[in-house]
């Protein structure tokens, strides 16, 4: 009698790759606002997409099924219609929830830090690296300031080291 | 090369360290309001019984605006606070109902008790992104020009008032805005 005997680990890495290929759910709300042109609905997609949900703390509008998302998707199709501009509706949203309503907040002097401090720390990092690098060099540069007959001397006590 | 320098490496890491043991304690919901020092928005609404109520009728003092709802369970959890504020007669408040239904609203405060002057009623949620609202619960610490000073996000109960908004008011009181 035979039976289908599978490694345990190809098991589970089967199990795994369907985990990774079965779609994980809709990641988008899916809402029926009705746009007059193709135009005012992409700027629909781009709002929704930019700004962040304010009380779920790190998804943006489109992807949250949160009442307040909701809301202000309903307010972001409303002003769209109404010919606001997206700077004008990105100002109204700002006006009231602030830098945490983007995801990429405004350059500001409190956000500076934010969008600058990656650079800062690369440029630090970058700093150290350079110095031990040069004093790395610069030990080299020195050990070779030995004159013939160090050399020689040097090169018989390598070879001598017993193994 | 000097010797501290070799301890360089070390203090960063323990200022890094630091740094972010502090943040795990902070709270992410706690997000400063824009609407600190800047004038209550105009509403034109009804309250929850139907009354037609605007800025004109909010308290001539110093009150607070509460955001609640009936699906909200921390909010039953400050209501008590709310009640023994408005039975001593500390401070009044006015409540939004925010994102509810006007009858489950009615009920909820027919069985809890009703600590609010009146309570706004805002279904739609239109009213609450003027106030930068998050979600139920928030509350608001509003002076007598009808100017908002502070702002408290989740439940506000007797450590809150304590700890947050006796030093709140009292400061209010100093600047002579009470």
């Amino acid at each position: 009698m035979t039976t289908l005997r599978l490694p345990i680990s190809s098991v589970l890495a089967l199990g795994l790759l369907l985990i990774l290929l079965v779609p994980n759910g809709a990641s988008a709300q899916v809402d029926t606002f009705a746009f007059e042109t193709e135009e005012q609905q992409q700027r629909f997609r781009h709002l929704s997409n930019v700004l962040r949900c304010p009380m779920c703390q790190n998804t943006n509008l489109s992807g949250s099924s949160g009442g307040t998302a909701e809301d202000l998707r309903r307010e972001i199709h409303a002003m769209i219609i109404d010919g606001w501009t997206n700077e004008e509706i990105e100002q109204f949203m700002y006006d009231r929830y602030g830098d945490f309503i983007f995801y990429q907040p405004r350059l500001r002097a409190e956000t500076i830090l934010l969008w600058f401090g990656p650079l800062l720390f690369l440029l630090i990092g970058g700093l150290i690296a350079f110095s031990v690098w040069r004093r790395a060099k610069s030990y080299e540069d020195k050990s070779a300031d030995l004159d013939e007959e160090q050399q020689d001397r040097l090169r018989k006590l390598l070879d001598d080291k017993p193994l | 090369m000097q010797r501290w320098k070799a301890f360089v490496p070390l203090l960063a890491f323990v200022a890094l360290a630091v740094l972010l043991w502090r943040g795990l304690y902070l709270d992410p919901k706690e997000l400063p309001s824009m609407l600190i020092d800047k004038p209550m928005p105009a509403f034109a609404l009804t309250t929850v019984e139907g009354k037609e109520v605007s800025n004109a009728d909010l308290p001539d003092g110093m009150f607070l605006l509460n955001v609640w709802g009936s699906y909200c369970l921390p909010c039953l959890v400050e209501h008590p606070t709310f009640m023994r504020l408005a039975e001593e007669g500390e401070i009044p408040v006015v409540g939004v109902n925010y994102r509810d239904r006007k009858d489950l609203a009615l009920r909820w405060l027919d069985d809890n008790g009703d600590p609010f002057a009146f309570s706004i009623l805002d279904e739609s949620g239109r009213f609450g992104i003027d106030l930068g609202v998050y979600g139920a619960p928030e509350t608001y610490l509003v002076d007598a020009n009808g100017v908002i000073r502070y702002r408290h996000v989740s439940v506000l109960d007797e450590n809150v008032w304590r700890e947050e908004f006796l030093p709140a008011i009292a400061e209010l009181q100093a600047e002579g805005s009470e």
